[in-house]
């Protein structure tokens, strides 16, 4: 299925809550949007599926206008970040239950959700009633109930956030799995960049009641089209600085400065932002890259990285590292920047140059 | 502030325990030295949330004894126990400005106003929420109004200890990562005792000095980040912190070295004595897995994009063994053999570290 919403505006409550958006959704595959809360993600959902219309503006399943279809005649299926389930029904009877409403055959039932069972770690639990599941186990029965039918598009509302982490980290690799060879368009929201990486396909990174950048999560994870992408899609936030070009010398501040190399040199002179992530910053070693004398200002080991946030020159920055270095705050140390990997931005936030 | 001595503690909900599975809490022994910081990190229903209800007296446990200094207080009602709790979501008083809401803590205790003002200034300082203090707290965002709760569990500085559960797991990633130098910042600045709760491995690790593992009502492992990392006591540690975890390979022993597929695979520790039909499996973190000319043969299965580097899932029949590699670094397409880091690399007979 192909979801395209043109032009879409979505005001309510005297408040802009989507600004003008157009995007066409990879069809079959995987669509994460990405961004913080209250960013637009759930209005941008609730649109798709027609829980509330767009103020102006078209939304079209497979070419076909469906901007005032109700959600109960479009084949969607949900799972919000909170979950509800039907407390008198076991939790196989809340699997099947959407399958029961397409009157399925009772074998194909059992089949299906069987799987679906086994994939969210429900099997020993079937036959009990939600009351008695604990609050994890309660929302991995509604994932499955939503995930159970064939669905045209299937929208996730940070359906993980509540989940303990290791079982997060498995089911974040099995979702893209479980909707490979299937024909549904699947919407992923999150606030997580780690998480829109590892789950594959397309990233939109949502900002503000806009959508930033759209297209294969790599590319715009590594080629963001403005700071704001680069910030939405950083974990640990990006590293920022202004600095000035001029002639071949970018200068970060009287002691900081770089030769300009490859495309950086046909830029005009002048003030720009530069982005830089923080495993990008390590602890030097003397292998290269610009070295930066700094106040350590705290100090993380989180057994396998490093994680030092430093002063430098009135900003605080972050190194991320693998393995284990350790710093006493307050003590200087050095560290190096990998200034091949900046990203650099215009005035009005436009990424320039490589 | 005191030293907390936990002893012989269980716990069941279960009126008359009889079997194993009854025990939310099978035998826990702890000790915690007094400003310390500790992380308590399990996946749900491991007991850490029943363990930090015993410590704050809200559940008397079925057995055992838990002193604060020398005093007993197994018996004592929270109240008397002199703790400030920080949970999952905020509690606020909507009505109240932010200054009032960070003063209650210190009012309550009839604290004198002269004292109240420059310790909530503090405070309200260190959490950059000096700018909103006259504001009501009804207005405030998610985020904002968990700072708040917050400050207040740290804003008293008679407290025995300060326990924290599951703190920011309602707060977006962004701010998460300045919520969490803030606290650790604040640790090193106050010097309380500071007990944290959570599943989130990275939330324990970057706060805490010492972070105690639970699984399934025990205490597997006690350790700094760098000793749960490098030398997982069980293949649950391994397994639980690391991301993604440790990989887990059944082997065989022949003359007390470690066979995988037929290949012969040093291990930094080895076994004299292994029982009689025991578990035995190499444990290797994908941080110390390489690729190489020799060693087990594999296929790469999948490689995922976690941005700064790349996950390769490789296999050997059905065994799974991950690796990392640089984001920049190229992928072998099909066939490839991965050796280990022996230093890094253990045995665990029946799931615990052999020898």
């Amino acid at each position: 299925m192909t979801l395209a919403l043109k032009n879409v505006v979505r005001r309510a409550g005297g408040q802009t809550h989507i600004h003008e958006t157009s995007i066409a959704l990879e069809s079959r595959g995987f669509n994460v949007l990405l961004g913080t809360t209250l960013a637009g993600k759930t209005t941008l959902m609730q649109l798709m599926a027609g829980l509330v219309p767009p103020s102006s503006g078209e939304i079209g399943f497979d070419g076909r206008n469906v901007t005032g279809v109700p959600v109960q005649k479009r084949n969607v299926a949900m799972v919000f970040q909170q979950f509800i389930n039907y407390p008198n029904l076991s939790v196989y009877e809340n699997i099947a239950s959407p399958l029961r409403v397409a009157r399925l055959r009772d074998a194909t039932v059992a089949e299906r959700v069987a799987r679906i069972a086994e994939l969210l770690q429900l099997t020993p639990f079937l036959e009990r009633r939600p009351a008695e599941l604990s609050g994890g186990q309660q929302q991995r029965t509604a994932l499955a109930r939503a995930l159970v039918k064939d669905a045209d598009l299937v929208l996730l509302d940070e359906p993980l956030a509540n989940l303990d982490y290791k079982l997060r980290e498995g089911l974040r690799e099995e979702l893209p799995r479980l909707f490979a060879d299937r024909s549904s368009t699947v919407v992923y929201a999150t606030t997580e960049p780690a998480e829109a990486l590892l789950l594959g396909g397309h990233t939109a990174t949502v900002h503000e009641g806009r959508i930033t950048q759209y297209g294969p999560n790599g590319t715009v994870y590594r080629h963001p089209v403005d700071l704001t992408t680069a910030q939405v899609f950083s974990d640990p936030p990006i590293n920022t600085a202004e600095v000035v070009k001029r002639g071949d010398t970018i200068r970060l501040s009287e002691r900081v400065s770089w030769t300009a190399a490859g495309s950086l040199r046909a830029l005009p002179d002048g003030a720009y932002t530069i982005g830089l992530r923080p495993h990008h910053v390590l602890p030097a070693t003397g292998r290269g890259g610009v070295q930066v004398d700094c106040t350590v200002l705290i100090a993380e080991i989180s057994g396998s990285e490093s994680v030092v946030h430093f002063d430098l020159g009135g900003l605080t920055w972050v190194s991320l590292s693998p393995g284990v270095h350790t710093f006493k705050v307050g003590e200087t140390a050095r560290f190096e920047l990998d200034v091949a990997s900046c990203l650099y931005f215009g005035p009005d936030g436009a990424r320039v140059a490589a | 502030m005191a030293r907390i001595r936990i002893e012989h503690l269980r716990h069941s909900y279960v009126p008359r325990p009889a079997r194993e599975a009854d025990w939310a809490l099978k035998e826990v022994d702890l000790e915690w030295a007094d400003g310390g910081a500790y992380a308590l990190l399990g996946p749900s229903g491991c007991g850490k949330t029943t363990l930090l209800n015993i410590v704050s007296g809200l559940l008397r446990p079925t057995a055992g004894r838990i002193f604060f200094g020398d005093a007993d207080v197994t018996a004592s009602p929270p109240g008397e126990r002199n703790i400030a709790q920080v949970f999952q979501f905020p509690v606020v008083y909507d009505t109240m400005t932010v200054y009032d809401n960070l003063a209650f803590p210190l009012r309550n205790r009839g604290v004198p106003e002269a004292r109240v003002d420059p310790r909530v200034r503090e405070i309200a300082a260190l959490l950059d929420l000096a700018a909103m203090l006259p504001q009501r707290a009804a207005g405030l965002t998610a985020d904002g109004k968990q700072k708040i709760s917050l400050g207040r569990g740290l804003v008293r500085s008679d407290v025995n200890v300060i326990m924290f559960d599951e703190p920011l797991t309602v707060i977006d990633p962004h701010l998460k990562w300045r919520l969490r130098s803030k606290l650790k910042e604040l640790h090193q600045r106050i010097g309380i005792t500071m007990i944290y709760v959570t599943h989130d491995q990275t939330e324990a690790m970057t706060f805490a000095d010492q972070v105690v593992v639970m699984h399934e009502g025990t205490v597997v492992q006690v350790g700094t980040p760098v000793e749960l990392f490098e030398r997982p006591r069980h293949t649950f540690v391994g397994h639980f912190i690391g991301s993604p975890g440790m990989n887990i390979l059944p082997c065989r022993l022949e003359n007390g070295v470690a066979r995988f597929a037929g290949v012969a695979i040093p291990t930094a520790n080895a076994t004299t004595k292994t029982p009689n039909g025991a578990r035995t499996e190499i444990g290797v973190r994908p941080e110390f897995v390489r690729f190489a000319s020799a060693g087990i043969p594999v296929r790469v299965a999948a490689v995922s994009d976690a941005g700064r580097h790349q996950i390769v899932e490789t296999r050997h029949g059905d065994t799974v063994i991950r690796l990392l590699l640089d984001e920049r670094d190229q992928v072998p397409t099909v066939a490839a053999h991965v050796s280990f880091d022996t230093a890094f690399t253990r045995l665990y007979v029946d799931g615990w570290l052999a020898g």
